[in-house]
C-alpha cells in the first residue's frame, strides 16, 4: 500500500500531502522535511527510486512539481510510477492542461480527485472515465447547492 | 433560520486569501497575513457561524498545508460533517482526514456522523464517509462500523462496493480479529465484472492471505478463477476505458500477479496451475514502455517466488537480462534489485549477464552502483576470480568513499575463498589496500596479516612488495600497518635476499638501515595514527635482534619514546627499553619469529579470535596486561568461593588502550571482602530480559552475576528480510556504576534470524543501586542509516539487589 504521498515544488513548498498511516504532526513535518531535501538533491541522471528507512520512495517530476510516493517493500515500483502518471492525467483532464497554479488555487479539488482514485493507500478505480464522472457529479451537486444559497441570500437582500 | 451577522462583512474568499499569501514578499509578511486571518477564523468559529464555516475551514486547511497550526479547526470539521449540505460534508471530511488522526480523542466523535452517512441515500455522501473511514479509522471505529462496511460490500452499486472493500482492507489491518466479518463476502466479489471491484477485491484477498494462513489455503482454490480473469484481460481486445498504452488495465494485471505469487508460494499444485499464464504474460507483454515493464517485473517476481518449472525461470532471468540493457535507469535498477534476490538461489542463471552487470558499476546512480557491486560479488566463482578482481579493483579506484569499506571487505572475502594462489592473493590484497586508502575496516588489516603469516614461502617476497610501496608513500594507514608488521617480522629475509625475485621487476637491494629508516619515519610522522605507530614501534623492536647492526639505534629510539605524550606508546617504549637493559637476556626469545598464525577457516573477517591472537603475541612483554590475564581464574583457584566457574570470555582485552578497571576490583573485593561468598547468587536465577524489540531487531540480555560484578550477554537478532550491517551498540549507565563493553563478535546481523551478534557487557555496581541503562544503536539497514535509543529500567532485581 501507499504509506503517504507528497507533492512539492522545486523550491520545497508543499502543495499536497496525504498520509495513510497514523503519525504525529511533528513526525510528519520531520519526514516531509527530510524527504523533500533528499529528493531535491537528486541529480537528473539518477533513478526515480530510493530506499528510505524501511520504505521505497518513488518520485517523478512533472514540470515544476515533484510527486513523491512512499510504498512498502512488496509493492511494485514501476507500477507506482504508472499510478503517479494516472493521477497527473486525471488532474490534466479535469483542469485542462494542469499547471502548478491550478493545484495551488484548487487544492481541495486536487484532494477530491485523489480520493476518488486512491483510498486507504490502495487504488480503487482504474477507469479514468469513472473517476472523472464521480468528480463531475459531485461538482454538480455542489453547484446546485451554491445556486440555492445564492438565491436565498438574494431573496433576503443580503447577497 | 439564523441570519448571518450583518455587522461582519463576508469573510475573505479562499482564492483571495491564497493570492494575498502568495503576494507576501517576506516570510514575516506571510506570517502576518496568516495570523490575522486565523484570528478572524477563530472568532468566527466561536460565534458559531454556519454560513461561512465551510469557507473558513477551507482556508484553514490551506494554511495548514503551509505548515501553520490548524488544530482549532478540528471540531469545526465535525460540525461540517454533521451538516446536511453536501458542500459542507465534502470539506468537513477532507478536513477530518487532514487534521484528525486516531491518536486524538476527538476522533471518536466522528463515528456517529459516519454511521449516519454510511446509510445515506446519496451514494456520494456514503462515498465520502467510506473514504474518510478508509483513511483514518482507529481500532474502535473499526469495531463500531465494521458491520456497516460489510453491508456495503454487498451493495449492488459498484461505486460503493469498491470503496467498502478497501475500508475492509484497512479494518483488518488495524483489527485483525475483524477478519471473520469479511471473510465470506470476498469470494463473490471476484466474480464481478467491474474492474474497480475486482482490483479492490484482489487487494482484500492479498491482505487476508498475509494475515491468516488458513485463509491462504482456502483461497488457493481460487487460482483457476484468477488465471481466467488474467487471461481475459490479456486476450480481450482494446478497451478504451482501462487501456494504458495498449495494455489492458495494467494495475489489475499486476495485482492479480501478486496474488498469484502469494498463492503459489510453496505449493506445487497452485504453481502448476499458473505456469501457462505466466509464460503467456512474459512473452506477450509489450516491453517498450514502462507500463509493460511493470507487468513483466511483477511476473518475474512471481515466477521466481513460486515453484515454477526451470524453463519458466530461464525466461524470467532473460527478461531481467533484457531489463539490464534498457536505456531507462529505473528498469535497470529494478532488474539489479531482483537479480540480487535471484543470484542467491540460482547463480548460474545470472552468470550469463555478468558482463552487463559489470558495466552497471559505471552508472551515475549511486543505488544502481551499489546493487551492481553486491551482485558482482555474489557472482564471483573460481573461474572468474581473476577477471572479476581486476574489475572490482578498477571500480574501487573510482567509486565513492561510501563504497570503499564494503568493497574491500568483500574483495577480501572473495579472495579468501577463491584465490588461485597465495602469491596472487597477497599481490591483489596489496593492490586493494593501495587503492582503497584509509577506507579499510580494521579487521581486514589483521586478516591480511594472518594470510601473510600463513604463507611461509612468501614472507620475504611480501616484505619486498610492501617496502616498495611504503618507501614512497606512508599516508595510507592500513597499508602502512600491514607493511610495518611485515617488515618487522620478515625484514631480515628481505635484506638477505631470501625470497623469490618477481619476474620483470628491478632488483631492490636494501640495507638494514634503510628499513629502520622507514619504520622510524612512520613512527615519527605526526599524521600516522596511533595504531599505525604502535605497529611501527613493535616492528622496530623485532628488528633489534634481526638487524644486530641497528640494535643501538633502535634502543635509542625506544629511549626517546619512553617520554612520549601518548600513554600507549610510552608504555611500550618503557618496557622495550627494559628489554634492552634489565632483561636483555630474554630479548631474543621474546621477539623471535612468530609461529604461523592459524587463520580462521571461516570466511568471516569480523571474527575476533585472530585479533586477540595477534595482539597477545604483539605484547609479550606488556607487564600491565599479564596481571589482567584471566582476572578471575586465579581467584577461584585460591579461594574456591564460587560453585560455578565464571565466564572468562574475551578476558584478554584486544583493545590495549582500554584500562581494565573492572578486572582489578573483583580481585581486591574477593581478597578483602568477607561477605562476598554469602552474597553470591546462583547465576541461573536471573531471568533474561528483552532490551529491544523493534522493527525486526531484537536484543536479548542474559545475565551472570558475581556480587557487584554483573556480566551481561547481549544477543542481537534480525527477523527482517534484509541484513543489518555496521551495527554499533553503545551503552551508558548512571555515575555510580562502571561499565565495560567488550567488542562484539561481528557487526553484521544476517536476515531472517539466521545469525546473531553476541556482545559482552560488564557492569560494576559497588553501591548495589538499581540498574538503569541507556542504550544507543546505529546500523545500516537496507542502505539507510538507522539509529535507535532506549532507556532500560526494568532489569530483573537479581541483577543488582
Amino acid at each position: 500500500m501507499i504509506q503517504f504521498i507528497l507533492l512539492f515544488s522545486r523550491q520545497g513548498k508543499l502543495r499536497l500531502q496525504k498520509w495513510y498511516t497514523s503519525q504525529t504532526e511533528k513526525s510528519k513535518k520531520k519526514i516531509t522535511r527530510e524527504l523533500i531535501a533528499t529528493v531535491l538533491s537528486r541529480k537528473p541522471k539518477m533513478s526515480s527510486f530510493l530506499e528510505w528507512k524501511d520504505l521505497k520512495i518513488v518520485y517523478k517530476r512533472y514540470a515544476s512539481l515533484y510527486f513523491c510516493c512512499a510504498i512498502e517493500q512488496e509493492d511494485n515500483e514501476l507500477l507506482t510510477l504508472e499510478t503517479i502518471h494516472r493521477y497527473v492525467e486525471l488532474l490534466d483532464k479535469y483542469f485542462g492542461s494542469v499547471c502548478e497554479l491550478d493545484i495551488i488555487f484548487n487544492f481541495e479539488k486536487a484532494y477530491f480527485i485523489f480520493d476518488e482514485f486512491i483510498l486507504g493507500g490502495e487504488i480503487q478505480e482504474t477507469s479514468k472515465k469513472s473517476v472523472l464522472k464521480a468528480i463531475n457529479d459531485q461538482d454538480v451537486i455542489q453547484e446546485e447547492e451554491l445556486e440555492e444559497k445564492r438565491s436565498v441570500l438574494e431573496d433576503l437582500g443580503l447577497a | 433560520m439564523k441570519f448571518p451577522d450583518l455587522s461582519m462583512s463576508t469573510p475573505v474568499r479562499l482564492r483571495d486569501l491564497i493570492r494575498q499569501i502568495r503576494s507576501a514578499k517576506t516570510a514575516a509578511e506571510e506570517r502576518a497575513v496568516v495570523q490575522k486571518e486565523c484570528a478572524y477564523i477563530r472568532d468566527s468559529f466561536r460565534d458559531e457561524d454556519n454560513t461561512w464555516r465551510c469557507r473558513n475551514v477551507a482556508k484553514l486547511l490551506y494554511v495548514s498545508l503551509l505548515g501553520y497550526p490548524a488544530h482549532f479547526g478540528q471540531l469545526e470539521c465535525l460540525k461540517l460533517i454533521a451538516s446536511t449540505r453536501f458542500t459542507d460534508k465534502r470539506i468537513g471530511y477532507l478536513g477530518a482526514m487532514l487534521l484528525l488522526d486516531e491518536r486524538q480523542d476527538i476522533h471518536v466523535l466522528i463515528t456517529n456522523s459516519l454511521k449516519n452517512d454510511l446509510n445515506h441515500s446519496n451514494q456520494y455522501i456514503t462515498g465520502l464517509a467510506l473514504c474518510a473511514l478508509g483513511s483514518i479509522c482507529s481500532p474502535e471505529m473499526s469495531r463500531d462500523l465494521g458491520g456497516e462496511v460489510e453491508r456495503l460490500m454487498k451493495s449492488t452499486n459498484p461505486y460503493l462496493k469498491k470503496k467498502a472493500v478497501l475500508c475492509a482492507v484497512r479494518i483488518i489491518r488495524k483489527v485483525p480479529e475483524q477478519f471473520d466479518v469479511f471473510q465470506n463476502s470476498v469470494r463473490s466479489l471476484l466474480t464481478e465484472k467491474n474492474h474497480g471491484v475486482l482490483l479492490t477485491a484482489t487487494a482484500l484477498v492479498i491482505e487476508m492471505c498475509q494475515q491468516n494462513t488458513h485463509a491462504l489455503q482456502s483461497f488457493r482454490k481460487l487460482v483457476p478463477n484468477l488465471v481466467r480473469i488474467l487471461k481475459t484481460l490479456i486476450m480481450s481486445g482494446y478497451s478504451p476505458e482501462h487501456d494504458v498504452s495498449g495494455i489492458s488495465d495494467p494495475f489489475l494485471q499486476v495485482h492479480l500477479l501478486r496474488l498469484l505469487r502469494i498463492l503459489g508460494r510453496n505449493d506445487s499444485e497452485a504453481s502448476e496451475a499458473m505456469n501457462d499464464i505466466l509464460a503467456q504474460v512474459s512473452t506477450n507483454t509489450e516491453n517498450s514502455k514502462n507500463v509493460g515493464n511493470a507487468i513483466l517485473y511483477e511476473t518475474v517476481l512471481t515466477i521466481m517466488d513460486i515453484k515454477s518449472e526451470s524453463g519458466l525461470r530461464v525466461l524470467a532471468v532473460n527478461i531481467l537480462g533484457r531489463f539490464l540493457l534498457n536505456n531507462d535507469k529505473n528498469i535497470r535498477y529494478v532488474a539489479l534489485n531482483t537479480l540480487l534476490r535471484v543470484v542467491h538461489v540460482d547463480q548460474n542463471a545470472v552468470q550469463r549477464h555478468r558482463a552487463t552487470i559489470v558495466e552497471c558499476l559505471k552508472d551515475a546512480d549511486v543505488s544502481i552502483k551499489r546493487r551492481a557491486m553486491e551482485l558482482c560479488f555474489a557472482l564471483i566463482n573460481p573461474n572468474n576470480i581473476r577477471t572479476m578482481t581486476n574489475e572490482m579493483l578498477e571500480f574501487l579506484g573510482t567509486c565513492e568513499t561510501e563504497f570503499k569499506a564494503d568493497c574491500t571487505s568483500n574483495m577480501f572475502l572473495a579472495m579468501e575463498r577463491f584465490a588461485p594462489s597465495k602469491r596472487w592473493h597477497v599481490d591483489q590484497m596489496i593492490k586493494v589496500l593501495t587503492t582503497a586508502g584509509n577506507s579499510v575496516r580494521d579487521d581486514i588489516v589483521s586478516s591480511l596479516i594472518g594470510i601473510i603469516s600463513s604463507s611461509s614461502d612468501l614472507h620475504g617476497y611480501t616484505a619486498r612488495q610492501l617496502y616498495k610501496i611504503i618507501r614512497n608513500d606512508i599516508t595510507q594507514q592500513p597499508l602502512v600497518q600491514v607493511g610495518s608488521w611485515t617488515l618487522g617480522e620478515f625484514g631480515d629475509l628481505f635484506v638477505n635476499g631470501q625470497y623469490e625475485q618477481p619476474h620483470g621487476e628491478e632488483h631492490i637491494q636494501v640495507t638494514e638501515n634503510e628499513i629502520t629508516d622507514i619504520l622510524e619515519r612512520v613512527l615519527n610522522w605526526s599524521i600516522s595514527t596511533v595504531v599505525t605507530r604502535e605497529y611501527a614501534i613493535n616492528a622496530l623492536m623485532k628488528l633489534s635482534t634481526r638487524f644486530p647492526n641497528c640494535s643501538d639505534r633502535i634502543q635509542s629510539i625506544m629511549t626517546y619514546y619512553a617520554c612520549n605524550m601518548n600513554l600507549e606508546l610510552q608504555t611500550r617504549a618503557v618496557e622495550y627499553t627494559s628489554l634492552f637493559t634489565k632483561h636483555n637476556i630474554i630479548r631474543p626469545s621474546i621477539v623471535e619469529r612468530m609461529p604461523v598464525l592459524i587463520s580462521n577457516s571461516s570466511s568471516n573477517p569480523n571474527a575476533n579470535e585472530q585479533q586477540e591472537q595477534i595482539y597477545q603475541e604483539e605484547n609479550p612483554s606488556n607487564d600491565a596486561q599479564i596481571n589482567h590475564v584471566p582476572p578471575n581464574e586465579p581467584v577461584v583457584d585460591l579461594l574456591k568461593l564460587l560453585d560455578e566457574p565464571i565466564q572468562t570470555n574475551g578476558s584478554i582485552h584486544p583493545h590495549e588502550q582500554q584500562q581494565n578497571p573492572l578486572s582489578s576490583n573483583p580481585l581486591t573485593d574477593l581478597l578483602f571482602g568477607d561477605d562476598i561468598s554469602h552474597n553470591h547468587l546462583n547465576n541461573n536465577i536471573i531471568p533474561p530480559m528483552v532490551a529491544l524489540d523493534k522493527n525486526g531487531l531484537r536484543i536479548v540480555f542474559t545475565f551472570e552475576r558475581e556480587d557487584t560484578l554483573l556480566t551481561i550477554h547481549s544477543k542481537a537478532t534480525n527477523a527482517t528480510q534484509y541484513p543489518i550491517t555496521n551495527f554499533i551498540f553503545k551503552a551508558a549507565v548512571p555515575k555510580t556504576f562502571t561499565i565495560e563493553l567488550y567488542p562484539p563478535n561481528s557487526t553484521i546481523i544476517p536476515a531472517n534470524n539466521s545469525g546473531e551478534i553476541h556482545q559482552i557487557i560488564k557492569i560494576l555496581n559497588p553501591n548495589k543501586d538499581k540498574l538503569r541503562m541507556r542504550i544507543k544503536l546505529n546500523y545500516l539497514f537496507n542502505n539507510s542509516s538507522m539509529g535507535d535509543e532506549a532507556e532500560l529500567n526494568t532489569f530483573p532485581e537479581q541483577c543488582y539487589n
